[in-house]
């Protein structure tokens, strides 16, 4: 007790809410991912990759038009063009095989994106600019609005995909090819096109979280990889293709990271995530937020 | 008993199919007409599910041809078939676990084409034939019993108002009430003009409902003959299914 | 909200199309084994004597390419026992060859004179810890998890050396000097390049001629098995557990190796070879070279750094552009890697 006595409450405060607002994009990325491994049991490498891409446009697309708004949908809608590009490249033409082939694919457009950003931009780190700079004050304190900001809209966002999957007739079909992909092409659900559009939405998604990331951090080429571990941790943790719980995995260990830099530096931080899914699967292995099926 | 037409609805012919190195289908010819209901009997493994995904177009012969209304439809793809009107109802019902009965029965329903007054109508009516379907409207398939799945797979297929329904072993795992409902509704069906191509063990069930039947041994057709003969004299049977 | 999938699982992934053999072909058999091994000492001979002869007529900087070739050759090797014989797909072995790497470094730093012996007794056992802890996971989780899990390793044990700065230099590593081939009280003699390469090719070899034997074996078998069919194997009543957690240590080893005679070639140690990256590399060797072949893996480390050696002289910045889009390409069009078609002969 003494020990937790011993943090101003202020420096928890606000990790605490640095650790929702990462969180919440992190569950930004992580839904896309999970959405895609849970219609095609695909493990997203160049997920990433996307997220850093998604960035790049951003700050191409502020560039030109000096508007945030325009950039962060802009982004978004490139970004989910180049994901449709890449499964109908790369994926389609391996429906059917293996999950290792699959992993490997991805890999291999990870490693393309990534070395296509250095090509592109450049080894220096660009910068975002926030739609809008001041601070609010909480209590004693000083927090930027932007960054309650980009945890709202990222909330919006995965809401109106819950809202989209859920009613709908393309909500319809995406979770019925979900949970049987031959019987809903027995029912003319028409699946080719229905695995092309989820994973352009999960791009999108990765586009948008970079955008909303970069005035955070410096865009660079190498952005991706940090994310794609963790979503990958995200994932797991959550329980494979849950959404709901890839959303909660991710705020989870979005907080004890936040809290964890409070003593160690953020480089070890990450290895909080690390125990985490360790633990998860030691003892739960089909999610921490899912019962285990008796 | 209906005459049959002289244009078959569904013309299958010399189809071969393989699974790795195995020759399962090895050269099946059959026909259906318009509004017919016709049955595919046959001991286990003979080829009989693989006959009706062949025809759904959830395996493609490697060889031979399946003709729909005339067109050739041997290498189309699964849900095309579905939007042109051919129902498809498998073993192990196979509804979706976690959509709810109405859900599942949309995912027949949505549709180009279809008014929002006319899904009404199919909904109503599916609910009128499956009093069951309509309590349960609100509750994942998944939920649902045996025998409710079923209703709901043949539900679901009705939703594309299908010109044919294609049955497989519908009435297996099913207690004997439910499958006298099993025969009603494929009288029903019948009545509506939709054609049934009905796989199944239950040989009585199948003699009774269909106006004729094929034996299937080993993946070839061997025996074809108008329901009624084989209900007087049912030594081919005997001979064929061992029952 | 779930989107738990219901579709139809794969088959076991890398599942080797069996090739039965009717009992007529089997009273050819005797004759074209012969036959067929014959062919293969004589390739085997042929190419060993070309890797002995390498350092005496190449200039230093292939020399030494090839040196790192059979080295990154040895880790996909022992890779491959995993991926290619038992079918578990480890993104983890940059942890194996790192904790070699940093373990050799240790010995070398610590104990004076430095010792070549100790040097790789200290690697082979940081090694083998580490193929401990990812054996104890590996037989619970299966294909995926266990596949993220190694990758997760990896990153555990980059991000401890990375800022664990006191013991081990964190970002910049350590550097220390080669000890000499001694064996105290019969002769010692300083590593030259040659004699460092003659050095490599030896433990390659002798590795690979063990590992073959050991795939070989009933214990080889075993493993083959599991990688075709889990559930089958385990019916039939082998403790699977136990021949995984086997597998992973002996694969961890050779990939320990691997680190130690990396440390030793070039005298220092840093955290970006634990990064995992250098996992998905190695992945990305065993896959070009052909799995389960062992000498494809070695096969596929020579082609990638080959390509990357030259494409990165023509087109200096983005040269991993198109090697990505090579590997896709393979990935796509050509599974079976460049030695698949050999598959059979190597392995019998």
């Amino acid at each position: 007790m003494e020990f937790l006595q011993s943090i101003p409450f202020d420096q928890l405060l606000i990790q605490t809410i640095n650790g929702i607002v990462t969180g919440m994009i992190l569950a930004l990325v992580a839904s896309g991912l999970t959405l895609i491994f849970g219609i095609m049991e695909v493990v997203n490498f160049a997920h990433g990759e996307l997220f850093m891409l998604g960035a790049y446009v951003g700050v191409l697309v502020l560039a030109a038009t000096g508007d945030f708004w325009i950039a962060l949908a802009a982004a978004s809608l490139v970004i989910a063009l180049l994901g449709a590009a890449v499964y109908l490249m790369t994926l389609r033409p391996l429906l059917g095989r293996d999950s290792l082939t699959t992993i490997l694919a991805t890999f291999g457009v990870s490693l393309v994106l990534q070395n296509y950003a250095l090509w592109q931009f450049g080894p220096v780190a660009r910068k975002i600019q926030e739609p809008f700079t001041g601070h609010f004050t909480l209590f004693y304190l000083d927090y930027p609005w932007y960054r309650l900001v980009i945890a709202l809209l990222s909330a919006a966002i995965i809401g109106a995909l819950w809202l989209f999957l859920k009613f709908g007739t393309y909500g319809i079909w995406i979770r019925a090819t979900t949970q049987d992909r031959v019987m809903a092409q027995a029912m003319g659900i028409p699946v080719p096109w229905v695995l092309t559009v989820v994973f352009a939405i999960g791009a999108g998604m990765a586009g948008a979280s970079g955008v909303l990331f970069g005035p955070l951090v410096g865009v660079n080429h190498t952005m991706g990889l940090d994310w794609i571990l963790k979503a990958f941790i995200v994932v797991v943790v959550g329980g494979m293709g849950n959404l709901a719980g890839s959303i909660a995995a991710s705020i989870f260990i979005s907080l004890l990271e936040a809290y964890a830099s409070l003593w160690v530096s953020p480089a070890q931080a990450v290895i909080v995530s690390f125990v985490v899914l360790i633990l998860t699967l030691l003892f739960r292995p089909t999610g921490l937020f899912v019962p285990t099926p008796k | 008993m209906t005459p049959v037409p002289t244009a078959p609805l569904l013309e299958v012919e010399e189809i071969h199919t393989y699974y790795g190195k195995s020759h399962i289908l090895d050269g099946v010819s059959l026909e259906v007409g318009a509004g017919e209901v016709v049955g595919l009997l046959g001991r286990n493994g003979v080829g009989k599910s693989t006959t009706l995904k062949a025809v759904v177009g959830l395996v493609h012969p490697s060889r031979g041809e399946v003709r729909f209304e005339g067109r050739p439809i041997t290498q189309s793809a699964a849900h095309r078939l579905a939007r042109l009107g051919i129902g498809y109802v498998p073993e192990d019902r196979r509804i979706f676990p976690l959509l709810t009965v109405v859900e599942n029965l949309r995912t027949g329903l949505d549709r180009h084409g279809v008014t929002a007054t006319r899904k009404k109508e199919l909904l109503e009516k599916v609910y009128a034939y499956f009093p069951v379907l309509a309590e349960r409207r609100g509750q994942a398939g998944g939920t649902l019993s045996g025998g409710e799945q079923q209703m709901l797979a043949i539900a679901r297929a009705m939703m594309l108002e299908p010109k044919i329904i294609l049955l497989d072993e519908p009435t297996e795992g099913l207690m004997p009430r439910m499958v006298s409902q099993i025969r009603e509704i494929i009288e029903v069906l019948h009545r509506e003009s939709v054609a049934v191509l009905l796989v199944e063990q239950n040989v009585p069930l199948t003699l009774e409902v269909s106006q004729r039947i094929y034996i299937l041994e080993k993946g070839v057709v061997r025996h074809r003959a108008p329901a009624a003969e084989l209900q007087i004299d049912d030594a081919v049977i005997h001979q064929y299914m061992g029952v | 909200m779930s989107f738990t999938s219901g579709n139809t699982p794969h088959p076991n992934p890398l599942r080797v199309s069996a090739e039965r053999e009717g009992p007529a072909e089997r009273e050819g058999e005797g004759q074209s084994r012969r036959q067929r091994a014959l062919i293969y000492w004589t390739g085997f001979s042929i190419i060993l004597a070309l890797l002995v002869i390498a350092p005496l007529v190449l200039p230093e900087f292939w020399r030494r390419f090839l040196t790192e070739i059979l080295i990154w050759g040895l880790l996909a090797m022992s890779s491959d026992i995993l991926i290619g014989y038992t079918g578990m797909i480890s993104f983890g072995h940059s942890a194996f060859f790192g904790l070699g790497m940093y373990g050799a470094a240790a010995a070398l730093i610590s104990v004076q004179p430095p010792n070549l012996w100790l040097a790789m007794l200290y690697g082979l056992v940081g090694a083998a810890t580490v193929a401990g802890f990812v054996a104890y996971f590996s037989t619970r989780l299966r294909d995926i998890y266990f596949a993220i899990t190694t990758l997760i390793f990896s990153q555990i044990f980059y991000v401890i050396i990375f800022t664990w700065t006191e013991v081990t230099g964190g970002e910049n590593g350590l550097t220390f000097s080669r000890p000499p081939l001694a064996i105290p009280g019969l002769f010692s003699i300083r590593f030259t390049p040659e004699i460092l390469h003659w050095f490599v090719v030896a433990v390659v070899t002798l590795s690979y001629l063990l590992l073959r034997r050991i795939t070989q074996s009933p214990f080889g078998m075993v493993l083959q098995s599991i990688r075709e069919n889990e559930a089958r194997t385990r019916a039939i009543g082998y403790p699977i557990e136990r021949y995984k957690i086997v597998a992973v240590m002996l694969s961890g080893l050779f990939a320990g190796l691997a680190g130690v005679l990396y440390a030793l070639q070039n005298r220092f140690a840093a955290p970006d070879f634990v990064f995992f990256l250098v996992s998905g590399e190695t992945v990305i060797y065993n896959v070009i070279g052909g799995i389960g072949t062992l000498v494809g893996p070695i096969v596929g480390a020579a082609f990638f750094l080959l390509l990357r050696e030259g494409l990165s002289r023509f087109l200096t910045e983005y040269y991993l552009i198109p090697v990505g889009l090579i590997f896709i390409a393979m990935v796509i069009f050509m599974p079976q890697g460049l030695l698949g078609f050999l598959r059979r002969w190597l392995n019998q």
